[in-house]
């Protein structure tokens, strides 16, 4: 990284408690200048100048779908009120440990970021929607931001202005489909976590119907940083059309484990060679989900390797970035027996609202039980991409599409491994 | 209204604006499958069988034109996916393809996957024959199964949602229909979704299960066998059903039904009736029926109904032949003269009242209406007219609710008003307690009990200030800013329309509250038009058809059959509903006049009478209803009468006959043409009128199942409203109040829907909904009068015998006003009308 980036000598945009030990107590966080971004921009600022900034950062959405958070928030509709911020605290994607690394961490930087989204957008009061996993997390965040009311940096008036902000945080109970945002917004209405049809899109009709802007944890967070130190200096991270830096959450055959904060653009060999420390026991790495259980199955050649990863060029590989969770597969890995649980997790989180998701996921993991278990034919190999690609492009919500990605490319990128699996039963197990 | 045109399947077609390309399909007759969308319903998109490929024109951005091909076609612009059509609205210029092998594959994809969890019991569902799922399957499905058999996940199949509704919960294919009826449509969330994903499962939370009083509706809206009725589940293959066209009897809406009918062996080879359907009629039920009208109609084919005319000889009723039991009546008819009163019910046909009025006509008898409801005549010169339809009613329009609780006395009238309430219309709700209307009301007004005519005219007051001389009570009201914001927004709508009760009111009271609303009307201009005017929730299907042919309540019919010497009672159980008609009402006592008796059950009143002379059930016949809206409807022979019984209007033809007047007594429609011709409403009305038909939205029934239901079209008639006939004027009512007694306390009769009623009684699946005997009073009353919740009372008259008083149970309920204790109508409690007691904790505590 380039040091003249960096001013105050800073290492980390999102991970400073790593560098900043202690950052999640509100007098050091404060020391290092943190709400000062938010006191300069209720005191100082019009809500469409903050806006305005985090458009120009080019900083886009970290929970996947990278769609550019300043444009999310100006497509709040200003005739229909109240507001609300949703903070997408629900990481479920397997493979995904960013999140609750920030807010265990850096939890300020967090709800700074919570903050500001919510002057932009002049909302009052925001939640954040956490996964009923993270309710020791709950509690402490619930600690922070009492912290916050008692330090007058939540609650009416804020630093004289008319400007009030609540914060409230609200455990799900345990369902993947929650971290899709309008299942989510089901959710902390009260109600069984399913998606809805979009559109409507949340900034127009989103929690109780009202304006909404739902936004990841980790995108919230480089906010107050965009804000304090300008869009120029967020942009001159990253690349052109994804500036910035990410989180990657770096699993599966690897020597170190964990997240890494990066500039996107990194290529994967950087990240599984360079920080990662490269594949235990000698063995090579066979193929890459870049996007947890929802991933394409990116072949771990050389031009894969050397892909950066952004927005943009991932695809080209024949996959998508979405929240960077890198799960590295190396060569003793038989792809069925991966799938398969893939599929399993798929089955198991489908919220059964749209049938190609609710029975497709279920026929799928029969099928790849019977392949993964050396139980099937030839035939049963082409079932299962037929009812793949019977799902795929016909479900309510990304997911079930999602739920196809590693079997389609399995099958078509990994077909030897099938062979395998069909020809000398038992070879998989 | 904006139109779009578009072209689906090659067919052009225009609609509004906003129209879903499902529906647009539709009205171009081209079918496009659904099995979560519901034409009722907002969509959903989740069973996604709708798939279609969508082409929409593309627009030049920079001139905002329509990009053109070189022959000048819009150039289009098709999806990579294929779109639901459920949730996708049409855009001008859009192409619709469903029969695409695209779109076909995606379909046949939906159906396959639908079935991999789908059991294959088609041959013992009830469902089958009249399956969505087993229709589109055969429409589109890939006609053989890739999902091996043991991997199928086998769920319970008996589960009862309550004991009216049970679930199978492997023909479900979560399309949740159901659920957001109860949640849209109807307002009672007592079912919804548990779990997910494959273990998705409908299930109730309200106790006793499933607990709304339109549950049977959702088994005509679910695509499959998963729900179905406890009447009608493992009875019947729907092939084997034979529909047959009835209107309900049990509330003064008149729902259209359809009666499923079989011949079988296992009832002696007779045509049984299997279960009742609603039938589409959208101007009064639409496609809905309650469930009192679904699996109310047991009593129709009763084991206790009477089957011969039965005679008293020496001191006993035994059975007689018709001819010696007319030979009898006839001449104590003759006999009585002027002296016969004829008392008949509101359950009564059209043809039947008017053969019973022209037959005690003759005689120059009197005849009284069996009711305690008065203001029939002000409904005749403000009611309803042709081309009202709640329906229609929304924004702009007022609909005011008095004394009355309509969830209980007239459901699908409660679920129009409220419907019409949610599309904007202000809906005020004028009552002494709070009701389940009070919910969707923009403006709730309350007033004591005893005071319902005064509270109208304060209304008219605030408004106008035409009847300065109001007594303090109704002039106080009128100070009320609540009474005086509705009065406001009833008089600024363009069309509004009254409902009025009778809770609380007697028939005096009752007459001068249909007075004070007619002045309501009248002063803000609401009548003469459709959509305005005044409608009586009565306590009978056919009391508005009585008042229209001549029929009134008697102030005093304990009197009147005191005076009388020869009493007909038809179709009413005095002596049933009260036993006040023993003591000073001339029947049971020494003295008491010859006696008939016209009815289906052998009544209190049967049991005291001279001669009993049975009829056929309205099942067994044909006639026509007046709805409470005013609309004559036809109902049909549904199942045959069995030889040498008659309906009511040939007994009394009959009886007419040995009078020598010449009645007809054979054909229903020939006594509906004497009528037609002698009434002015019913000018120009005929059988064959009543049975035209035009087409409704949605499109329901035979190959359209799939879409709206297994609701039946209705092919049979939608009826007509009476027009108005004469001028109504202001007439200002004599204000008499009911006060309540300076001790004790004042019983209310109100209205319940599952009551236990001979009409109802009979249909032993509903027992579990009718609870004992109860009243209900508020918490302080019961702790002053010293009674705990569940406790044991004794209904204690104010006036009359001490000794005589009715044990009920008493239940607490903090929507009664203090001092009110309120009565279930037809619980076997004798309060006809609102009247003073006291109430005092019997022995016995019942658990």
């Amino acid at each position: 990284m380039d040091a003249d980036n960096q001013p105050l000598n800073e290492q980390f945009v999102l991970l400073r408690h790593r560098q900043h030990l202690n950052i999640s107590d509100l007098d050091i966080y404060r020391r290092l200048g943190g709400f000062d971004a938010f006191q300069k921009a209720i005191t100082s600022m019009q809500p469409g100048d903050v806006t305005e900034i985090v458009k120009a950062s080019g900083l886009r959405g970290r929970g996947g779908a990278g769609f550019p958070t300043g444009m999310k928030w100006a497509f709040i509709d200003y005739k229909n009120w109240p507001h609300f911020v949703v903070a997408n605290a629900d990481e479920s994607e397997p493979g995904t440990f960013k999140d609750r690394e920030i807010m265990e961490g850096n939890p300020f930087q967090f709800l700074e970021g919570v903050a500001l989204c919510a002057y932009a957008i002049q909302s009052q009061v925001a939640y954040i929607y956490l996964r009923g996993e993270f309710w020791q997390l709950a509690a402490w965040l619930d600690r922070k931001i009492a912290e916050m009311e008692a330090a007058g940096l939540l609650g009416e008036g804020l630093f004289g202005t008319q400007y009030n902000l609540r914060i409230y945080t609200h455990l799900g109970a345990g369902a993947y489909i929650c971290g899709e945002e309008t299942a989510m917004l089901e959710s902390l209405e009260g109600k069984l976590g399913q998606p809805r049809l979009r559109p409507p899109f949340p900034p127009s009709f989103g929690l109780f119907g009202k304006p909404t802007v739902v936004n990841n944890v980790e995108t919230l967070t480089n906010v107050p940083l965009i804000v304090a130190r300008g869009a120029e200096w967020y942009r001159s991270m990253g690349t052109e059309k994804s500036p910035g830096v990410k989180i990657f959450s770096l699993s599966g055959s690897i020597e170190r484990s964990g997240n890494y904060e990066l500039p996107l653009g990194t290529t994967f060999r950087e990240l599984i060679y360079t920080h990662g420390g490269g594949i235990p026991g000698g063995r090579q790495v066979k193929a890459i989900m870049a996007a947890g259980a929802s991933s394409a199955l990116i072949v771990a050649n050389d031009e894969a390797l050397d892909t950066p990863m952004d927005y943009e060029s991932v695809p080209r590989v024949g996959a998508q970035l979405g929240s960077a969770s890198v799960i590295v597969i190396d060569d003793s890995v038989s792809i069925p027996w991966l799938i398969n649980k893939t599929m399993h997790f798929f089955k198991h989180e489908s919220c059964g609202k749209c049938t190609p998701c609710r029975e497709g996921t279920y026929w799928m993991m029969h099928l790849t039980d019977r392949i993964a278990h050396g139980a099937a034919t030839r035939e049963d190999v082409e079932l299962l991409r037929d009812v793949a690609n019977q799902v795929k492009g016909k479900c309510l919500c990304a997911l079930g599409d999602f739920s196809t990605e590693a079997v389609l490319t399995g099958i078509e990128r990994f077909q030897a491994d099938f062979e395998l699996v069909v020809a000398s039963p038992q070879a998989s197990t | 209204m904006k139109m779009v045109t578009l072209t689906i399947d090659g067919k052009p077609i225009s609609v509004p604006e906003g129209t879903l390309i499902v529906n647009a399909a539709k009205k171009a007759g081209i079918d496009i499958p659904v099995f979560c969308y519901h034409p009722k319903m907002e969509p959903v998109g989740m069973c996604r069988m709708c798939l279609v490929e969508v082409g929409r024109s593309m627009i030049d951005r920079t001139t905002g034109e329509i990009m053109r091909e070189a022959d000048g076609s819009p150039k289009l612009q098709f999806g990579p996916k294929l779109e639901t059509a459920c949730t996708t609205p049409v855009g001008e210029g859009m192409v619709v393809l469903g029969m695409t092998e695209k779109a076909k594959a995606g379909r046949q994809d939906i159906i396959e996957f639908l079935l991999t969890s789908h059991p294959l019991d088609c041959p013992i569902c009830d469902k089958g024959g009249e399956c969505p799922l087993q229709n589109l399957t055969m429409g589109f499905g890939g006609g053989e199964s890739r999902y091996l058999y043991d991997e199928k996940k086998h769920q319970d199949k008996h589960v009862p949602l309550g004991e009216l509704i049970y679930l199978d919960r492997e023909r479900c294919i979560q399309c949740g229909r159901c659920v957001r009826f109860q949640d849209e449509i109807v307002d009672d969330s007592v079912i919804g979704f548990f779990q997910r994903g494959r273990s998705l499962e409908i299930v109730t939370y309200s106790e006793p299960g499933f607990d709304s009083i339109f549950s049977g509706n959702t088994t005509d809206i679910c695509p499959v066998g998963a729900l179905t009725t406890a009447d009608f589940r493992f009875q019947a293959r729907p092939w084997e059903l034979r529909p047959a066209a009835s209107i309900c009897t049990q509330c003064p809406v008149g729902c259209n039904l359809a009666f499923s009918t079989r011949r079988e062996a296992v009832s002696g080879g007779h045509w049984v009736i299997k279960r009742a359907m609603p039938r589409q009629n959208e101007w009064v039920n639409e496609i809905w029926i309650c469930d009192k009208g679904r699996f109310g109609y047991h009593y129709s084919k009763s084991p206790d109904r009477v089957q011969q005319p039965l005679v008293r000889r020496q001191g006993e009723l035994v059975p007689a032949t018709w001819e010696e039991a007319l030979g009898k009546v006839s001449e104590h008819f003759k006999e009585a003269g002027s002296g016969l009163l004829t008392v008949a019910g509101g359950r009564l046909s059209n043809e039947d009242l008017y053969n019973l009025g022209k037959l005690t006509g003759h005689l120059d008898g009197k005849k009284a209406l069996y009711s305690t409801m008065g203001g029939g005549d002000s409904t005749l010169q403000s009611g309803l007219q042709p081309g009202s339809n709640l329906a229609d009613m929304g924004k702009g329009s007022a609909i005011l609710v008095i004394a009355s609780d309509l969830h209980e006395e007239a459901p699908l009238w409660w679920l129009r008003i409220k419907q019409a309430a949610e599309r904007g219309a202000e809906l005020i709700v004028v009552n002494a307690r709070p009701t389940r209307l009070d919910n969707y009301a923009t403006h709730v007004v309350r007033f004591p009990y005893g005071v319902e005519a005064a509270a109208v005219l304060a209304m008219v007051n605030t408004l106008s200030a035409k009847r300065p001389d109001l007594p303090e009570s109704a002039a106080a009201l009128g100070r009320d800013a609540a009474l005086q914001a509705a009065a406001k927004a009833f008089a600024e709508a363009e069309n509004a329309v009254i409902f009025y009760g009778s809770e609380g009111t007697n028939l005096e009271t009752s007459t001068a509250l249909a007075q004070a609303c007619q002045n309501l009307l009248l002063a803000t201009g609401h009548v003469g038009r459709p959509n305005n005017g005044l409608v009586a929730v009565w306590q009978r299907a056919n009391d508005q058809g009585a008042w229209e042919l001549g029929w009134r309540p008697t102030a005093n019919l304990s009197a009147a059959m005191q005076a009388a010497s020869a009493l007909y009672i038809v179709a009413a159980d005095p002596a049933g509903d009260d036993p006040a008609y023993l003591a000073g009402g001339g029947l049971g006592s020494q003295d008491q006049a010859f006696l008939v008796v016209q009815d289906l059950f052998l009544t209190a009143t049967a049991r005291l009478a001279d001669v009993v002379l049975p009829v056929q059930a309205w099942t067994e016949r044909e006639g026509s209803f007046t709805s409470g809206e005013r609309r004559v409807q036809r109902f049909y022979p549904v199942v045959p009468a069995t030889t040498g019984s008659f309906a009511d209007f040939s007994v009394a033809g009959q009886i007419g006959q040995h009078l020598g007047l010449d009645l007809e007594n054979r054909l229903a429609s020939r006594v509906f043409a004497h009528l037609a011709e002698e009434l002015p409403a019913f000018s120009g009305l005929s059988y064959s009128r009543m049975a035209e038909t035009v087409e409704q939205w949605p499109i329901v029934g035979r190959g359209d199942l799939y879409y709206g239901g297994t609701t039946y079209e209705n092919s049979q008639g939608l009826g007509v409203q009476l027009p108005i006939v004469g001028q109504a004027g202001l007439s200002w009512p004599k204000l008499s109040e009911i006060n309540i007694p300076r001790l004790g306390m004042l019983a209310v009769p109100v209205a319940r829907l599952y009551d236990r009623g001979s009409t109802l009684l009979p249909s032993s699946i509903l027992h579990q909904r009718i609870p004992e005997p109860y009243v209900l009073l508020n918490a302080q009353d019961a702790e002053r009068l010293k009674i705990p919740d569940g406790a044991a009372v004794q209904l204690i008259p104010a006036e009359g015998e001490t000794g005589l008083g009715v044990r009920a149970v008493a239940r607490l309920d903090a929507g009664v006003p203090e001092r009110i204790v309120l009565v279930p109508r037809s619980f076997g409690l004798p309060i006809p009308v609102p009247m003073a007691i006291s109430l005092r904790l019997a022995e016995r505590v019942l658990v």
